[in-house]
């Protein structure tokens, strides 16, 4: 055999071994069955501070509902994104159409590991990157509390997303490179309570670096510039940045940070708009406790400039 | 004659270098109302005692900044572009835009024309009042 025949030959070998170890990295990683087992009973009741902290609605209502019908999680809501458009389905307790017929076992997967009932990824914009960083006991007691919701007919439209966006098996690479229950900030050794569980609330169930930290090409969050703002997900706008310094919310104390989470104003009585005007609402239900934990945990991570370019002045 | 063609011209003047830059003057409407309703907060919370003429006369303040609200003048096309927040929903909706904003002056106007005399009247007031503010924001606002 020729030397260049033994190459390609070789580059053949080697690319489909490539390729076979790349399937196999990639392959939707569920819960193993001893975990799943030693998943704890949920309890509704504390499921729904667990509820209110994901602020599971603003998504998964129907768009613009209010008042109860923002308890009938029938999906449909769009977010347009430069990787297509990602519609929210259906997590109602609806038996068919919603999550009304998974396991406990099922439900955990989702939130703690993107993988579906049918053994497929989910893509991030259901936010299990950071709901990775959750408690077992969190997660069942958040289904236990979802069970008691109305069950609601329908089926929201697929997602519409552009090549190469819309092979789902590329999650597994994304996962890859960003799925991890490790926290994100390293807080000081001295660090309270408080800012401990705030970490907790803000990194995990809170999902709060989804909207205020910068994302990679690809869609990965750059945790070096976590809470410093970003290029908003939809439209031309832009997320603030939520970090202690100058150029976030370094001036407000953390009682003022607590008075926005109960009645919606900032230290200029300003009220938040958009996305943020249905999350402060959500935050709003949180017990005092953790109101106190976030804004503390905002006051004990590294203050960093702007995660975006502010648009100029014209 | 004369006089009338340089004194409309003048006004033409005033009136252009007045709307030259919609952005900071719609900016600067909202700050002031952000400043008004931060005078009235702290009473309708109770953390101050209740006091009809200053509540009055800051809701007057009120009343007379949500009447300089002028929506043609101060969101003209191409004012979507800069350093600003406002979304593009506003254009795209212009009549929900401008119903918004003339409820929040409506109830302004109301609270006015009926003076609270007590704090929970103005309680009432109050809150009818602000509730336009996180509606109208989470619609129209980024």
């Amino acid at each position: 055999m020729g030397l260049l025949k033994k190459l390609v030959v070789a580059a053949v070998v080697l690319g489909g071994a490539g390729a076979a170890v790349g399937w196999y990295l990639t392959a939707p990683d569920g819960l193993s069955a001893a975990e799943i087992a030693s998943l704890p009973a949920g309890d509704a009741a504390r499921g729904e501070r667990v509820f209110w902290t994901g602020g599971c609605t603003s998504c998964h209502a129907a768009p613009q509902a209010e008042g109860d019908a923002k308890l009938q999680l029938v999906g449909g809501l769009g977010l347009h994104t430069p990787f297509g458009t990602f519609v929210a389905p259906n997590i109602s307790s609806h038996a068919e159409d919603g999550i009304g017929g998974w396991s406990a076992g099922d439900f955990a997967n989702a939130m703690l590991r993107g993988v579906s009932p049918e053994g497929e990824h989910y893509y991030p914009a259901f936010p299990y990157g950071s709901y990775a960083r959750m408690t077992t006991a969190d997660v069942a007691d958040l289904f236990a509390f979802m069970k008691t919701l109305p069950a609601v007919e329908g089926r929201a439209p697929d997602h519409a997303l552009g090549f190469p966006f819309n092979i789902r098996r590329g999650v597994g690479m994304w996962k890859l490179l960003y799925l991890s229950p490790d926290p994100v900030v390293t807080l000081a050794a001295d660090a309270t309570d408080a800012a401990r569980r705030g970490q907790y609330l803000v990194e995990g169930p809170g999902h709060c670096g989804e909207c205020h930290t910068p994302r990679t090409f690809d869609g990965g969050p750059r945790k070096a510039e976590w809470l410093a703002g970003a290029a908003a997900a939809e439209g031309s706008g832009f997320v603030p940045n939520i970090t202690p310094g100058d150029d976030g919310i370094g001036a407000w104390s953390e009682s003022e940070i607590i008075t926005f989470f109960k009645d919606g104003f900032t230290p200029d009585f300003d009220s938040p708009g958009g996305a943020m005007a249905a999350v402060q609402k959500n935050i709003a239900h949180l017990p005092d406790e953790d109101q106190a934990a976030i804004a503390a945990y905002l006051k004990a991570i590294p203050a960093l400039p702007d995660g975006y370019t502010r648009p100029a002045a014209q | 004659m004369r006089k009338i063609v340089l004194a409309l011209s003048a006004l033409a003047m005033f009136g252009s270098a007045a709307y030259a830059d919609p952005i900071a003057d719609r900016q600067a409407i909202m700050k002031e109302r952000g400043g008004l309703v931060g005078q009235l907060a702290p009473i309708a919370k109770g953390e101050k005692p209740f006091d009809a003429a200053a509540v009055l006369t800051a809701l007057q303040a009120l009343d007379a900044n949500a009447k300089k609200w002028d929506v043609e003048a101060l969101f003209p096309a191409g004012s979507d572009k800069g350093d600003t927040k406002a979304s593009p929903k506003i254009w795209e909706d212009m009549a929900g835009f401008k119903a918004a904003g003339d409820k929040f002056a409506a109830d302004v106007a109301a609270a006015v024309a009926a003076p609270p005399a007590d704090l929970a009247a103005f309680q009432a007031q109050f809150g009818a009042i602000t509730s336009n503010c996180g509606a109208c924001h989470q619609a129209y606002r980024m």
